[in-house]
């Protein structure tokens, strides 16, 4: 316990001195931002795997932004892993094609589940998660918005983490005689950065990514990896200690310095009188 | 002394440049002792008398599955063994007894030698009668050995007629012997009794059942078996939970694999030091008809039986597989700094229960299979307050501090101007 006070001293420092450096540096960088920004869409619609996986063990890892393709057969459970960070609002959603009208026989029920990292079921705030797809429809399409990641929460409790998301599509009311027919899906996961209103205090040791503590204890011994399980983020598992809280928080103390400073000076009066002798 | 370590650690970053050099260039030789073994795939062939039937793009489903069988042969990654099986192949005779044994293996599992397997698949000709059940045992007996992911792909065109031996049931017992097998089947012809017979089949091992139509369709799919069989994963160890916790086994973190009966308890023991984190998940599969409405439940207890916390999930409908999960934080302040006594473990008992039902014609044993995962990691950094690091955001905070801010100067300011008139009137 001591070292993660620690921790928390030393995440507390390197922000308080990266929102100094940030707030006298806000305008500069408001400025350079802008090229980068309309370049990312582009990057954005890279192609994704083309498989999906059948079990939590197996599901295709893909990450966000990304669009997943696979062929599959009707009755299938297909899975694919992703990771969330804290702070993000994850969308998943996903298109099935169906077959061709003909050779289908009647209604189905297309639903899209989300997991996260320790298998618990997540809610979807909204979103069409589950939906029926009439005889004649070429294609039905599905959407989950996930809640807010939380960078911490009791373990009483089943808000999301960081870490690894599953989604499993799947027919959940197929209609008997389509069984097996051929479709084909697509999946992608956008997220909304959803601010510092919803950064919480605390954090995980690890992102709840299965078999991390595997996979750690396999780095040591290098002859067993290749097989690791985890999912990361392009750019990595944000450290924690960042949010805007900081400017929030540092922009206060400086208005409240101004307002003290003009106040005082309100108060007083102009000037001093000359006669005031030093530390009067 | 000095000098010998030195050298060591010459030699070592010597390795370790070599070893990065080389890396890229020797893969499989370099990180992959021979502990990987190569997944194994048999794909099991109906050539049974109705294969003759023409009704796959115009041509005898024989020559659609012989035309895919050569894609397929020509697709398959190199780490993968293949071996082929025929079922109806040599007994074109009317003797139920003698029919129904009709299976034997075309092609051996190991390293492909693909003109070889070609040969082999080219001479085959409808005949016999379609034993499955007795077929997919030969299958599992094939891929015996070695600790790879095993995949059996069967392709058919008819239901068993054999009887009494169920297939279904076949797959399932073959499923719990714990070897990791997974069965997918294709289904030539758009039967409800072969789709019925050849999903269970496909469910029983947590495979994937396909219609095929085309021969397109046939060879894709069975590629795509193929490949799936190729993707690298992580194998679980077997283990089995015990009635109690007393009696449990004692886990590490890990992947593990068990069997539970539906309506049974079964308990692990994990040991979790002050200062770490036990994470465990759980999943449950529904490898056979279950009832619409199931639950499973997943709880961490101190030995004397107080629960420390859950994880349940319950559903309803069409399902693969229910899972859930928990995390428990151990704070490291709790030990007494008064004693010698060293940091000790603390035993935490994991209890999975579930509450499926299944009609009364559904066998309930062997169990379902479990899935369980448990990760050991460093205790979460608390939370000290709801937002983070006690900060503060949003306008009405800015407002508070500049009032504050304001007022503060206001009345130091008004204090000074008294102070400089006091002073003057004295």
């Amino acid at each position: 316990m001591r070292i993660t006070r620690s921790s928390t001293l030393r995440r507390g420092c390197v922000g308080a001195l990266l929102a100094a450096v940030t707030l006298l540096t806000s305008a500069g960088t408001a400025v350079a931002d802008d090229p980068s920004a309309s370049a990312s869409p582009a990057d954005g619609e890279a192609a994704g795997p083309t498989e999906a996986g059948t079990t939590f063990r197996t599901a295709t890892e893909i990450q966000q932004e990304q669009t997943a393709t696979a062929d599959a057969s009707t009755g299938d459970y297909l899975y694919w892993v992703f990771p969330a960070d804290a702070g993000q609002r994850p969308t998943v959603r996903a298109k099935v094609s169906l077959p061709e009208s003909a050779t289908r026989h009647g209604a189905s029920t297309w639903q899209v589940d989300v997991y996260d990292g320790l298998r618990r079921r997540q809610a979807c705030v909204y979103g069409h998660q589950t939906r029926k797809a009439a005889p004649d429809a070429d294609a039905v399409e599905l959407s989950c918005v996930l809640r807010t990641v939380r960078a911490w929460s009791e373990p009483w409790a089943s808000d999301p983490l960081p870490g690894s998301y599953y989604v499993r599509l799947t027919a959940v009311r197929p209609a008997e005689e389509d069984l097996g027919l051929p479709v084909h899906v697509e999946t992608e996961v956008t997220s909304a950065g959803r601010g510092g209103a919803h950064d919480v205090d605390g954090a995980l040791a690890e992102p709840l990514v299965p078999g991390v503590s595997a996979v750690s204890a396999q780095d040591e011994d290098p002859a067993q990896g290749g097989t690791s399980i985890g999912v990361e983020p392009e750019d990595g598992w944000s450290s924690g200690w960042w949010t805007d809280r900081w400017l929030w928080t540092v922009g206060g103390g400086v208005l409240a310095a101004l307002a003290a400073m003009s106040g005082y000076s309100l108060a007083r009066g102009s000037g001093r009188p000359s006669r005031v002798p030093p530390g009067a | 002394m000095i000098i010998r370590k030195r050298l060591t650690a010459g030699v070592c970053v010597l390795l370790a440049t070599l070893a990065a050099g080389l890396g890229t260039a020797l893969p499989a030789a370099a990180d992959e002792p021979p502990t990987a073994a190569s997944p194994k795939v048999e794909l099991v062939l109906d050539v049974s008398g109705s294969m003759r039937t023409r009704d796959i793009d115009g041509e005898s489903r024989m020559s659609a599955a012989k035309q895919a069988f050569n894609d397929v042969l020509d697709a398959v990654p190199d780490e993968v063994e293949l071996g082929i099986r025929t079922l109806g192949a040599d007994y074109p005779g009317d003797d139920r007894k003698t029919g129904c044994k009709d299976t034997e293996q075309l092609y051996p599992v190991g390293p492909l030698d693909r003109t070889e397997a070609k040969t082999a698949v080219a001479t085959l000709a409808p005949t016999g009668w379609t034993p499955i059940g007795p077929a997919l045992l030969g299958a599992a007996d094939d891929l015996e050995g070695g600790d790879a992911t095993r995949r059996i792909v069967l392709i058919t065109d008819g239901e068993d007629t054999c009887g009494p031996l169920d297939p279904c049931e076949v797959a399932r017992d073959i499923a719990a012997r714990g070897i990791h097998l997974v069965i997918d089947t294709l289904g030539l012809v758009p039967n409800a009794k072969i789709r019925q017979q050849l999903t269970c089949i496909a469910e029983a091992t947590g495979g994937t059942y396909t219609a095929v139509q085309h021969t397109d369709e046939l060879s894709g799919r069975v590629k795509q078996l193929v490949d799936r069989a190729a993707e690298p994963v992580i194998t679980p160890v077997a283990t089995e939970g015990a009635g109690s916790c007393s009696a449990a086994p004692e886990l590490k973190a890990g992947l593990y694999t068990d069997r539970q009966e539906i309506g049974k308890h079964r308990w692990y023991r994990v040991d979790v030091l002050p200062g770490q984190e036990l994470r465990a998940s759980v999943s449950v599969s529904a490898d056979r008809a279950v009832n619409d409405d199931y639950g499973v439940l997943l709880r961490a207890l101190t030995t004397h039986g107080r629960e420390i916390v859950r994880g349940s999930e319950s559903g309803t409908g069409r399902t693969d597989a229910v899972s859930t999960g928990l995390r428990y934080p151990r704070s490291g302040q709790d030990t007494p700094d008064d004693t010698d006594v060293k940091p000790a473990a603390e035993s935490v008992c994991l209890q999975l229960a579930n509450s499926f039902s299944a009609p009364a014609s559904v066998k309930t044993t062997p169990g379902m299979p479990v899935e369980l995962t448990i990760d050991l990691v460093d205790a979460p950094d608390e939370a000290a307050d709801v937002a983070a690091f006690g900060l503060g955001r949003g306008w009405w905070l800015l407002g508070a501090m500049v009032l504050t801010g304001l007022a503060a100067g206001l009345l130091s300011g008004w204090i000074s101007r008294r102070r400089v008139a006091v002073w003057r009137t004295n």
